[in-house]
């Protein structure tokens, strides 16, 4: 039981040394998309090794330090050395890694970087950097590059994502140990509720989760209201593209408890939830560990700290819909009811869950909290810009080289996240759009790559920050086959109560499909954007009233390739099937892979002779393109049943 | 009587004294319904609802609403193929015909044996491995359609060991 | 969300006119008051405002914030100013309705309310001829008024329909019509089935009348039973 500021320091002392310990650990990186990559055999592999080893040697997993291009990540943290990160780890190279180690060797093969000294940077009471002692390090250790300043993270600020990828995240003392619970403590002790509610508000913290609402501002409205106050943590992570919230969940739990901790202190709530969506289930699990391992440390539960203050929290599961990202849907759905946005010109932090006095801010912007407390509101507000503090984490995803997650401060550029951060776009292709903001958002061509990042730039290129994906575009994405698949979440989305929103994505989902397949006319974009606007004005809940949003910013930036689809009938980057055709060009040798892949036997030919596709049978799959290995396969911008042009090859 | 085949009494009253006990939310109650049997049985349907005293109409509304719960039996696995704007960028759309027509469903559906349903799913948090696929608990990433039969035997497989 | 606090009557306008409401009172109540026409198709004096249909946008004007709201939800306060037939609250009416006209092209209501927009034939392609237009008015009655809760609505986003529980025979369903007289659209029949009953609303299926469910709830034998047929 933590009950004083002495138990914390202590439980802090046990974290600090299983973070840096006395004996050789292991830590593989095992979030969601770690495991995906083949964290779990890596771990299996690294556990039969560890055994050889002895001498109290462990092997631990971590989060998900965002360079989700380079897992499974296998660290070597060993006592007189500095933390090794190797990449891309096969689970038979492991026993090689961890015999050379044993032995003060390294293996340079997959090394990825090291790192010398770490900020404890919720620490601001005592020295906040943990050097690593070194001692006879070897020569490759020497020479290896700093993981903190590769391309990837030289430009990235991790605040929120302090811990991930740091501590184990199953680990309340790890957490502890890295400054976590400090500053609920403090807030508990030495403050009234509403200067933390002033602190907040001064740091400039803007919610994370897609409006940019002030934080301190919504934690102020809500306190002007008498009744008895809820404190919710939105997790119901819906935009497409966007895995922040999932990766903190999995990576530091406990930073997003402490924040609602000090929320609900200044709030004077004494009940929380956490809405997290079904497709999350590891995300749930660890949180789930996190408030278990929080109550038996009574840092959740009655007289925190010995304090009056008693505050509950518990998870909500989500049922799978995407409108529950809306407030009033998410808290309809934890009544246990359809999320549906209600009919009220009443903001939730008045009436919110059971009519109740409500607070609902997203995983991240909970996460910032605990920060803002210990490092105090003007360094948190020395970050960013002027109107957008501190960092953001996006998802940098798509048709980008790097793909991962990065925390930035607000004010970067698009052009250095994509290129500087992203390592641009792969394979020697152009760069079309950057796809922000989820289904509420828009796509912003190359001539706005110089935006500074944050909630109003964004909004002014007719995007939004949202949760904060970043979906690259390259060459080869039709804009109006991405407008269309925005427009078909939607429909399915959409919880279906309000006229403009549902009959208005029907009918937008109907002239979209037309377009891509070649029955489109020209009025049919004034139509578009004449329905857009309309759904914008008169939609009952914010889902509806940017659901036009992917098609007017493609509308506004890339109306030409809405025009080849309808006066050329044709789709420029060879996308939409009903406009394309495959080929197959004099680079064929016969090899018969594709005619033995086409799931129609549409393709016809003898070996070592040149092959050919019968465009009557194909579907268009374009697997015949994917097994090629001499690239004789082609996709074409034009359908030969629409014409029989010799367009060339995209 | 009133008891349709695959409902059990013991566990479905097992769940349901729970859910009136505790009190929990129709949400939770179904979710407990759907992962003990894989789909929403009609009986338990109404017997939630008596025990919540909450009428079968809100109960059927919230069934259908929510992606999770399901008013056929699933599958023995659970195909869900990512369909987020990074893996459509990366040619989800055509991995999901791909699985259409290795497994003879259409999206939603369950095969004939049972082993399978295919499902559509918006974006499962794995962009960076796109073009992504959840099966059971388990997410391939990097999918190729070449691959697709691959990864369907070896889940057809586990089910004869 | 900072208002100003007031109590008792609040005076504002309505285009133009001076009138007077009273706390907690909607603008489209006190228009309706006034004799001043607002379109709706989901409100019903009797039943919780559901501000789905959104024909009765109108625009209000709170200090120098002007905005677009739905009048049957928007609370009245002193000195705010209501138009009721701006050109931006007509060019949204008017493309409401043609988005209805295609989904419910023979509903009278509807195309009247269309001709008086001046819209003589939607531009959208028919999806589905539907005379529900999803206003959730007979949902609400039967909850709300009959107490019956023997329809609700069904599936999400443009999959969303009225039905009975389960899609079949409603037990709760007393065939008191309520539901068939309130649709604005008659998308709602009567059939009558039995001798005994007078009849029971068709909302798409044939419904049978039900042995008797006035006398309280049901027990999960006979529930069951009806799930068998």
């Amino acid at each position: 039981m933590i009950k004083s500021l002495a138990d914390l320091e202590k439980a802090a002392s046990e974290g600090a040394r299983n973070i840096h310990p006395p004996y050789l650990k292991v830590m593989v990186g095992a979030a969601t998309c770690g495991i995906a990559s083949g964290a779990n055999e890596v771990i299996a592999a690294a556990e039969e090794s560890i055994k050889l080893i002895g001498n109290g040697a462990v092997v631990t997993r971590t989060g998900c330090i965002g360079m989700c291009y380079e897992e499974p990540l296998l660290d070597i943290l060993k006592p007189g050395w500095p933390r090794l990160t190797y990449s891309h780890v096969k689970p038979e190279q492991v026993a090689g890694i961890l015999e050379a180690v044993k032995d003060g060797k390294v293996i340079k093969e997959g090394l990825l970087g090291k790192i010398e000294e770490i900020e404890d940077i919720t620490r601001n009471t005592r020295n906040t950097r943990y050097r690593f002692p070194l001692e006879k390090v070897p020569q490759e250790v020497a020479e290896a590059e700093h993981l903190f300043k590769l391309p990837f993270t030289d430009k990235q600020q991790h605040l929120a994502m302090r811990n991930c990828g740091i501590i184990d995240p199953e680990s309340i003392e790890e957490y502890i140990a890295r400054g976590g619970y400090f500053g609920l403590y403090e807030v508990l002790t030495e403050m009234e509720p509403d200067e933390v509610i002033d602190m907040v508000d001064k740091a400039g913290l803007r919610g994370r989760g897609g409006g940019g609402f002030g934080t301190g501002r919504k934690w102020r409205y809500c306190k002007q209201t008498e009744g008895y106050r809820y404190v919710i943590c939105n997790a119901d992570e819906g935009d497409p593209g966007a895995y922040m919230d999932r990766s903190l969940l999995e990576s530091d739990p406990h930073s997003v408890i402490e924040g609602m901790l000090i929320g609900a202190y200044a709030l004077e709530s004494q009940q929380g939830y956490v809405y997290v969506r079904a497709e999350y289930p590891l995300a749930m699990q660890r949180l789930q560990k996190a408030i278990d391992d929080a109550y038996a440390h009574g840092l959740l539960g009655e007289v925190i700290f010995g304090t009056e203050f008693s505050f509950n929290l518990r998870i909500v599961k989500g049922g799978g819909a995407f409108v529950c990202g809306e407030s009033t849907a998410l808290m309809a759905s934890i009544e246990g009811k359809p999320g549906e946005p209600r009919a009220k010109y009443v903001h939730t932090v008045e009436k919110g869950l059971w009519n109740q006095p409500t607070v609902l801010n997203n995983v991240e912007t909970w996460a910032n909290v605990p920060l803002i407390i210990n490092k105090g509101a003007d360094w948190f507000a020395s970050i960013g810009t002027e109107g957008s503090k501190g960092t953001k984490i996006f998802s940098l995803v798509g048709n980008v080289e790097r793909a991962g997650l990065v925390e930035v401060p607000m004010g970067i550029t698009l052009k250095e996240i994509i290129y500087d951060i992203g390592g641009g776009i792969p394979g020697g292709k152009r760069f079309k759009a950057i796809q922000t903001g989820g289904p509420s958002g828009g796509c912003i061509p190359e001539s706005l790559l110089d935006l500074e990042v944050d909630f109003d730039t964004l909004w002014e290129a007719g995007s939004m920050m949202g949760s904060g994906g970043m979906i690259v575009m390259d060459e080869e994405t039709c804009m109006v086959d991405v407008a269309k698949f925005f427009i078909e979440f939607l429909k399915d989305e959409s919880c279906g109560k309000c006229v403009s929103c549902r009959e208005g994505l029907s009918q937008m989902h109907e002239i979209l499909r037309r377009i891509t397949e070649g029955e489109g006319q020209e009025s049919d974009l004034d139509l578009l954007e004449e329905l857009g606007k309309v759904m914008q004005d008169s939609s009952l809940c914010a889902l509806g009233s940017s659901a036009p949003n992917p098609v007017l910013s493609t509308l506004r930036f890339f109306r030409d390739e809405y025009l080849a689809h309808i006066r050329e009938k044709r789709c420029p980057a060879a996308v939409c099937t009903a406009l394309i055709h495959y080929e197959i060009n004099e680079n064929c040798t016969g090899c018969t892979l594709c005619a033995k892949n086409c799931p129609v036997h549409a393709i016809a030919g003898k070996v070592k002779k040149l092959h050919v596709i019968d465009q009557d049978k194909c579907i268009k799959c374009g697997v015949c393109q994917d097994v090629c290995k001499f690239d004789a396969v082609t996709r074409n911008t034009r359908n030969t049943r629409n014409t029989h042009s010799s367009e060339k090859p995209s | 009587m009133g008891q349709p085949k695959g409902l059990v009494s013991e566990n479905a009253y097992t769940i349901l004294n729970e859910v009136e006990e505790k009190r929990v939310s129709l949400i939770a109650a179904l979710q407990k319904i759907q992962a003990r049997y894989r789909y929403l049985p009609e009986t338990a349907m109404r017997q939630v609802a008596a025990r919540l005293r909450v009428p079968v109409s809100q109960v059927y509304h919230v069934a259908t609403f929510y992606s999770a719960f399901s008013l056929k039996p699933k599958g023995r696995h659970i195909v869900n193929v990512c369909l987020g704007t990074a893996c459509h960028v990366k040619g989800a759309g055509l991995i999901l015909d791909r699985f259409k027509r290795e497994l003879k469903v259409d999206e939603g559906d369950t095969t004939e044996d049972g082993q399978f349903t295919l499902q559509a799913v918006r974006c499962i948090g794995c962009c960076s491995i796109a073009p992504a696929v959840m099966i059971d608990t388990e997410t391939h990433g990097y999918v190729r359609q070449d691959k697709v039969a691959d990864i369907i035997k070896r889940y057809r497989e586990s089910k004869e060991k | 969300m900072s208002h100003v606090e007031w109590q008792g009557q609040a005076k504002f306008t309505i285009d133009g006119k001076e009138v007077v409401g009273y706390k907690g009172e909607t603008i489209l109540e006190v228009a309706r008051r006034e004799g001043i026409n607002i379109p709706t198709l989901c409100y019903h004096e009797a039943l919780e405002p559901y501000a789905v249909c959104r024909l009765c946008l109108v625009e209000v004007t709170v200090g120098k914030r002007t905005r677009l709201v739905t009048s049957c939800i928007y609370e009245v306060a002193p000195g705010i100013e209501v138009k009721t037939s701006t050109e931006r609250v007509t060019r949204n009416r008017k493309a409401v309705l043609e988005l209805l006209l295609a989904r419910a092209p023979d509903a009278p209501v509807i195309r009247k309310l269309a001709a008086e927009y001046g819209i003589e034939k939607s531009r959208y392609p028919l999806i589905k001829n539907d005379n529900c237009i999803l206003c959730g008015l007979c949902v609400r009655a039967c909850r709300e008024i009959v107490g019956a809760d023997a329809i609700g609505f069904i599936d999400r986003g443009t999959e969303r329909r009225v039905g009975p529980p389960i899609e079949r025979q409603s037990e709760r369903c007393i065939g008191c019509g309520t539901c068939v007289y309130i649709c604005p659209t008659a998308a709602i029949s009567l059939k009558d089935v039995s001798k005994s009953m007078p009849g029971v609303h068709k909302h798409p299926y044939d419904y049978e009348a039900p042995e008797c469910s006035i006398c309280g709830e049901m027990n999960l034998e006979s529930e069951s039973k009806a799930g068998e047929r």
